[in-house]
């Protein structure tokens, strides 16, 4: 069966190390947040400038001059600190922040990322993600494998802009997880009973496939 | 030295001209100078490039300037919320140049820095690093990028005083510092006034010098764009 969206923040957090600091995209990386191991200690960073990111609120305890990267109402925790929008590009740009997770639109073999823009379609702007894929230290995508026309997402060429060039490391989709290596992608992981053989002909792009092949271990629904 | 006004109609006069610059402080509607926004569009100056990382909402924040077709240009990161933006954008009646959101941060800094240009591996090998300068440092690719200036920036903080000195809030601090710095003229727009010495100085976000004219904003809505709970 193909991951839920709940199941690939599952498997997206499974990414996460004790002392990261983390940025979270919009969408299924956002939900990565719940997924985060008890006694495991991950800060997450939210680009328009705050460090330590809370829970939403409760209802009625919302503050306005307290959003996220998605313009949500968050809360702060112990050890929340602000700073301006250049400050938290210095800290992006500078490489200290230890892993991004974004959504992607498409993502070659090679790790390049088309995730802002379709031409005379969407006009929406990149927003921070250029920088986070090129300032992060690894950038994980998580996206369902193919879009709404049913297309490969995993191209051996991207079609759309690009995001950034060979920026991507980890691609975890609904149906596998692929490691882009300097010689291209390696199939790491499949979803519960799909095959090889299904991940072959739903990918556009070719991998090898890791002589470690696991299946992706989720618990949820 | 006071810098106060009594509202922000007064504060602007003098300053606008068709055809201006003008930078906005504000990430989505989290931190907007919103009664100067209102002012800017009650001047009725048109032909504006605003600099600003969003441009508001359809009835909201800057989008009140897109509703009466003042804005000729807009430099931003993302747009995403704004449906009369698209539509002006498709249809041709309004320029439009996208920055990566810390490119934008980065270029406004720079303006009020003294820096006319820097490098950033942001961008390199996409369709942003068309028709720059790109030059390697250490083995990696770094794209050009240009300051950005502006006759104007309007920006909202929580406090102020009457010399200029302003604290901002939480995330609403976001754009603020650095187009305090990089206007010609700085407005900014508080929700509370103090005393001179009141502020703690050693937490002082933006400093005196940078702000031209001060006003107490006379209301502020503070609208939610993305109401976001969790169930008790």
């Amino acid at each position: 069966m193909p991951l839920t969206r709940e199941q690939l923040a599952q498997r997206a957090a499974q990414e996460l190390r004790d002392g990261f600091y983390v940025n979270l995209g919009i969408g299924i990386p956002t939900l990565v947040a719940n997924y985060i191991p008890a006694g495991m200690d991950v800060v997450l960073q939210s680009e328009n400038g705050m460090l330590g990111l809370g829970p939403f609120p409760f209802a009625g305890e919302e503050d306005p001059d307290l959003i996220n990267a998605g313009k949500q109402t968050v809360t702060e925790i112990p050890g929340t600190s602000y700073f301006s929008s250049a400050d938290s590009f210095a800290m992006i740009r500078g490489g200290h922040v230890d892993l991004t997770i974004l959504g992607a639109m498409e993502v070659s073999e090679a790790g390049d990322l088309a995730n802002w823009m379709i031409p005379g379609k969407m006009v929406k702007g990149m927003g921070g993600a250029m920088d986070l894929v090129a300032g992060t230290k690894r950038v994980v995508v998580v996206m369902e494998h193919a879009n709404k026309a049913g297309e490969s997402k995993v191209l051996s060429e991207c079609k759309l802009p690009l995001t950034g060039k060979k920026c991507v490391n980890l691609i975890i989709t609904d149906l596998a997880v692929f490691e882009v290596t300097p010689s291209g992608m390696m199939l790491m992981e499949h979803a519960p009973d799909v095959t090889v053989e299904e991940i072959q002909a739903k990918t556009e792009g070719t991998f090898a496939i890791s002589p470690d092949l696991k299946t992706i271990k989720v618990t949820c629904d | 030295m006071n810098k106060v006004y009594p509202d922000a109609k007064s504060a602007l006069e003098g300053l606008t001209f068709d055809g201006m610059t003008v930078m906005s402080g504000g990430f989505g509607l989290c931190g907007i100078a919103e009664n100067l926004i209102v002012a800017m569009r009650d001047s009725g100056v048109k032909d504006i490039t605003v600099i600003s990382n969003n441009c508001g909402v359809d009835d909201f924040g800057m989008g009140l300037l897109l509703q009466t077709k003042q804005i000729k240009k807009m430099v931003s990161s993302y747009v995403g919320e704004n449906a009369e933006f698209a539509r002006q954008f498709l249809s041709g009646e309004l320029e439009l140049e996208f920055n990566p959101q810390g490119t934008l941060a980065e270029r406004i800094r720079a303006g009020g820095a003294g820096i006319p240009a820097f490098f950033t591996k942001t961008g390199y090998g996409t369709v942003v690093a068309d028709g720059k300068e790109t030059r390697q440092f250490d083995g990696e690719w770094y794209v050009m990028e240009t300051a950005l200036k502006a006759d104007l920036s309007i920006v909202k903080a929580w406090k102020g005083d009457a010399s200029g000195n302003l604290v901002f809030r939480k995330t609403a601090r976001n754009f603020n510092p650095m187009m305090a710095t990089a206007g010609r003229v700085c407005i900014a727009e508080v929700e509370e006034l103090v005393e001179v010495g009141e502020l703690d100085a050693d937490n002082v976000h933006t400093p005196g010098i940078y702000v031209d004219r001060l006003i107490v904003g006379a209301s502020f809505e503070k609208r939610i764009e993305n109401l976001t709970t969790r169930s008790a």
